[in-house]
């Protein structure tokens, strides 16, 4: 990637105070560069406030680990200077293998995580029982991930948008983009922002605004309880995951279950494309709760204090889209992370603050450039 | 004992309370002036009595988070509160 800027400072406009715009919108402040955040809610609002924020290395492909690996370790390095709100607890991801099959699994991925520098450890059942006494009775044994983390992650974005306040940019919330290029933003309002570059981190709404890219939004669901503290130590993950995640047509559940710092679970996870309504679907939530209940059935005799949606940003092959607008290069698209924005965000403004600056970056850009959707153009960076 | 008592469990000792009672009301009866702890440390007690504001919440024969205004206490029952 050459150098974008022809100055060190520019003038650029991030669409979209989720945490991944409000990600860049800092780094880019932190670059010396002029910066308006722009959203039409406040920061962290969206799928930001909908993910659970498990801070994960995800080894499904090799640009996937790239980036979630650079991303945690920049999480790790970001740790102290996390405000208290952001809750951030390094409990661990507890892999779940089902049975036999699923153990061979484990081990192969333990293999990957090993050649990738991350720390696993594969647990037979006894030493998975030690660990998660819940558990139900009969699983094969797991792969614990030590260095994963979870995070409450709207205060995060706040945090963020504060830093770009603090260091003169501007943060415009309430306000609806209509449209955008590389040289501006219009809003509903009439106003017109010019600048050099335009960032579109706009999640699932991405599309909309830079037609061309499949990015839709992938609904899902989330329930909270009350405080059982104890109960579940470890992000716990079925092995099957994986599966659901990469189902792209039918609605797919998961055992997800997260333990906060409150003692409160946070109980995961549903997918489902083409469902555009916000609402709770009764039918999808109770899949997601048998599917939790199967795996932990002291889960059914607790109280849950509230149950949201939202929507992830989904693209085709599972990776965002990060870099230059294939026929606008001064339009940066950071969008469709999916379920993995929360980790992937802050290797996502280091990416997008390099691209801008010229610096070579800590990981190779090609595999989220948005150049791969737009076939039969030409690569304008 | 009459028939109008019931003995229960309160924090590992046996307890009395007349017979119909919640267990709120056993508790309250009982001596208890915090039934939990809200979640940055303050001390709850029942506020409406009806069911709707969940600041009763006690551990009853091992479940926690009861609401300790809908239950009615029964002979043997086991209390615990953690405030």
């Amino acid at each position: 990637m050459g150098r974008l800027s022809s100055t060190s400072s520019c003038k650029v406009v991030v669409v979209g105070a989720g945490i991944v715009g409000a990600a860049v919108a800092e780094a880019l402040v932190e670059d010396g560069h002029v910066v308006t955040l722009v959203d039409q809610g406040p920061p962290g609002a969206g799928a930001t406030a909908a993910g659970m924020g498990h801070v994960v290395v995800m080894d499904d492909s090799p640009a996937q680990i790239a980036l979630t690996g650079y991303s945690q370790r920049l999480w790790d390095a970001r740790s102290p200077g996390l405000p208290a709100a952001a809750e951030r607890m390094v409990c661990g991801t507890l892999w779940i293998a089902a049975d036999d099959e699923e153990m061979v699994e484990v081990r192969r991925k333990a293999h990957f995580y090993h050649l990738q520098g991350v720390a696993a450890e594969v647990l037979d059942a006894a030493r998975l029982y030690a660990k998660e006494p819940h558990l139900r009775p009969g699983l094969a044994g797991g792969l614990l991930v030590p260095g994963d983390s979870v995070v409450y992650p709207p205060p995060i974005a706040a945090a963020m948008a504060d830093v770009v306040r603090q260091r003169g940019g501007e943060v415009l919330l309430g306000k609806t983009v209509t449209s955008m290029s590389g040289r501006e933003v219009k809003l509903a309002d009439g106003t017109a922002m010019e600048c050099d570059f335009t960032v579109n981190a706009a999640g699932a709404q991405a599309a909309a605004l830079c037609p061309g890219f499949d990015i839709r939004p992938r609904k899902g669901h989330l329930l909270i309880t009350d405080r059982y503290p104890g109960y579940v130590r470890h992000q716990l993950v079925e092995l099957g995951y994986l599966k659901a995640a990469h189902e792209t047509t039918e609605a797919s559940v998961a055992f997800n279950v997260q333990p906060r710092p409150t003692g409160q679970l946070l109980i995961g996870s549903s997918r489902q494309y083409g469902a555009n309504a916000p609402g709770v679907d009764h039918q999808i939530l109770r899949r997601m709760l048998d599917r939790a209940i199967e795996y932990m059935p002291v889960l059914a005799g607790l109280s849950a204090i509230r149950v949201w949606t939202g929507f992830r940003a989904a693209t085709p092959d599972k990776l965002p889209l990060i870099g230059p607008h294939p026929d606008d290069s001064r339009l940066i698209l950071a969008a469709g992370h999916e379920g993995l924005g929360i980790t992937t965000s802050l290797g996502t403004a280091a990416l997008v603050a390099d691209c801008l600056a010229g610096r070579v970056p800590a990981i190779p850009l090609e595999p989220y450039l948005p150049a791969r959707f737009l076939t039969g153009v030409t690569h304008a960076g | 004992m009459p028939d109008s008592e019931v003995t229960f469990t309160l924090n590992g000792r046996p307890a009395v309370a007349a017979a119909g009672a919640s267990v709120a009301v056993a508790a309250l009866a009982n001596g208890v002036k915090t039934f939990r702890r809200s979640v940055t440390g303050e001390p709850r007690a029942p506020l409406c009595g009806m069911g709707i504001c969940y600041e009763c919440r006690l551990t009853v024969d091992g479940r926690s988070h009861q609401k300790s205004c809908q239950i009615t206490v029964l002979p043997g029952m086991v209390v615990q509160i953690d405030a």
